[in-house]
């Protein structure tokens, strides 16, 4: 019964050493600096989807990393020029098929790039990890959020009733929807009836609804609509990376930040002190730059055609 | 009953949901990278077997429900109801029409049949995996055709019809599988 045997083939470890390698190679012809920042910090993100796994070093509180964002980005306001961290990133709570709470993460800054820039070096980098030695012609699809959603559902995302996107939730999941926000309305809508559709291949996605910025910037789409400056990759419908133009201005983050701070409090979520050094980071100058982090493991059953996370592990959660 | 988290859906698990009970088939977790996590989950309606797709947040609950199975001996019908004994404390338990419904083509008395009961009553009945019934109206047999394919309806005794070899006459017992409805073999 115990499984004390790796959930991955010895085919498919050697594979993600070489993906490893590919990608450092990468990034070395590209002058891009490998940094390698703490997994373990002394605070962490506000997110309200995303818990910290929480430790303690010498009866200090400490939080394993759920990004390598804050940290790179206070190297980025050090002047470091462009960065890359390849290395663990935690969550809490996340266990399930393409799941596992500890996984492998690529992060990359590119400074005074835009996120159309950045969202062609992503597809670039990832056809080159899925096709692996053999070079085969893998699609890439570039749209933006509205459009893949009109294109399925019919109406557009941004400019929808909130009362029409809880209807459509609850009759999409559960009754439990009826009272939603937004941001989780147009998340579960967009899991089910727009994913399941996308194309073989890669497949970006931009211009992200307001309500979902996160760290992005929000400014006026061709229709004048707020949208946000978020991108998210697709391998074969799967989400594998989420992209943002950063957000620079450290008075717009710190409203951010607090706003999520006090989310959390009011779904008496665990309490997450805000990162200060990080938005001192920020009120010193962080550059213009767009960035983007990769899940590798989802990468990599793409790479390989499987479908469990288990299978591209050593060891996932389950075999620990 | 208990009331269970959507981290506990577990196939198998039985819960009430809109106040039927259900078995859970599938649950996924999805997560999108920087929203909300939801269970996505496949139900079967205990009562009708209709099978249902539910989204639930995580951390949502649904109640237990009171439903177990357990094998027991047909005993006999009186028209009204289908009589079940457990084997081990003789207690005997009686199941209506519609529980019986799907069970009922296949039932013999003395068959071993898995009972569900819900809140102690029998909620379905499924018969053995395999059964032995006399074969009670067919054409007549060919004798000698063992070898060639062909096949022909024949009439059990308890109801059900089924395509048998061409061999085969009435008053032959047969075994069946129920799972699938074919015939698996001439008993001697």
């Amino acid at each position: 019964m115990d499984k004390w045997q790796p959930g991955a083939s010895l085919d498919t470890l050697r594979r993600r050493a070489a993906m490893l390698s590919c990608i450092r190679e990468f990034f070395k012809q590209r002058s891009v600096l490998e940094v390698d920042v703490p997994v373990m910090g002394k605070s962490t993100v506000t997110d309200l989807n995303i818990d910290s796994i929480v430790t303690s070093v010498v009866s200090e509180l400490g939080y394993l990393q759920t990004s390598p964002e804050y940290f790179m980005k206070r190297l980025l306001a050090s002047g470091s020029g462009d960065i890359y961290f390849m290395g663990k990133a935690f969550r809490d709570g996340e266990i399930g098929v393409k799941h596992n709470p500890e996984f492998t993460m690529l992060e990359w800054y590119r400074c005074g790039w835009d996120d159309h820039q950045l969202m062609s070096e992503v597809a670039e980098l990832i056809r080159l990890l899925l096709g692996g030695e053999k070079d085969i012609a893998i699609d890439v699809s570039k749209l933006s959020y509205s459009d893949c959603f009109f294109e399925r559902l019919g109406f557009d995302p941004h400019s929808a009733d909130l009362e029409a996107l809880q209807l459509l939730a609850a009759t999409l999941a559960s009754d439990s929807w009826i009272d939603e926000t937004r941001a989780n309305c147009l998340d579960l809508i967009f899991s089910s009836q727009v994913e399941p559709y996308l194309s073989e291949g890669i497949t970006i996605i931009y211009d992200y609804p307001e309500c979902q910025a996160a760290l992005a910037q929000i400014s006026p789409n061709r229709a004048g609509q707020n949208v946000s400056r978020r991108f998210e990759a697709f391998v074969n419908g799967v989400e594998i990376a989420n992209g943002y133009l950063e957000l620079i201005d450290a008075g717009e983050q710190t409203v951010r930040l607090e706003r999520d701070r006090k989310a959390r409090e009011r779904l008496k979520k665990p309490a997450v002190v805000v990162d200060q050094k990080f938005l001192a980071a920020l009120h010193s100058g962080v550059p213009a730059c767009a960035g983007v982090a990769i899940g590798l493991d989802r990468l990599l059953m793409g790479a390989i055609g499987v479908d469990s996370i288990d299978q591209v592990l050593a060891f996932s959660w389950l075999r620990c | 009953m208990a009331n269970y988290s959507t981290n506990e859906f577990r196939s198998g698990l039985k819960v009430m949901l809109d106040g039927d009970p259900c078995s859970i088939l599938e649950n996924e977790f999805v997560k999108p990278g920087k929203g909300q996590a939801f269970s996505r989950v496949k139900l079967r309606n205990l009562k009708t077997s209709r099978v249902l797709d539910k989204t639930f947040k995580s951390g949502e609950s649904l109640e237990g429900a009171d439903v177990m199975d357990q094998d027991m001996q047909y005993l006999y019908t009186d028209g009204d109801f289908w009589y079940f004994m457990e084997p081990d404390t003789f207690e005997q338990h009686q199941a209506t029409e519609s529980a019986v419904a799907d069970a009922l083509p296949w039932l013999s008395e003395q068959d071993v049949c898995m009972v569900t009961l819900y809140n102690g009553s029998p909620l379905s009945v499924m018969p053995p995996n395999h059964v032995e019934i006399e074969i009670i109206e067919t054409d007549p047999g060919l004798r000698g055709d063992t070898a060639q394919g062909g096949s022909k309806p024949a009439k059990l005794v308890t109801g059900a019809v089924v395509k048998v070899p061409l061999f085969l006459d009435q008053g032959d017992v047969i075994k069946v599988d129920t799972r699938t409805g074919e015939y698996q073999g001439r008993v001697k």
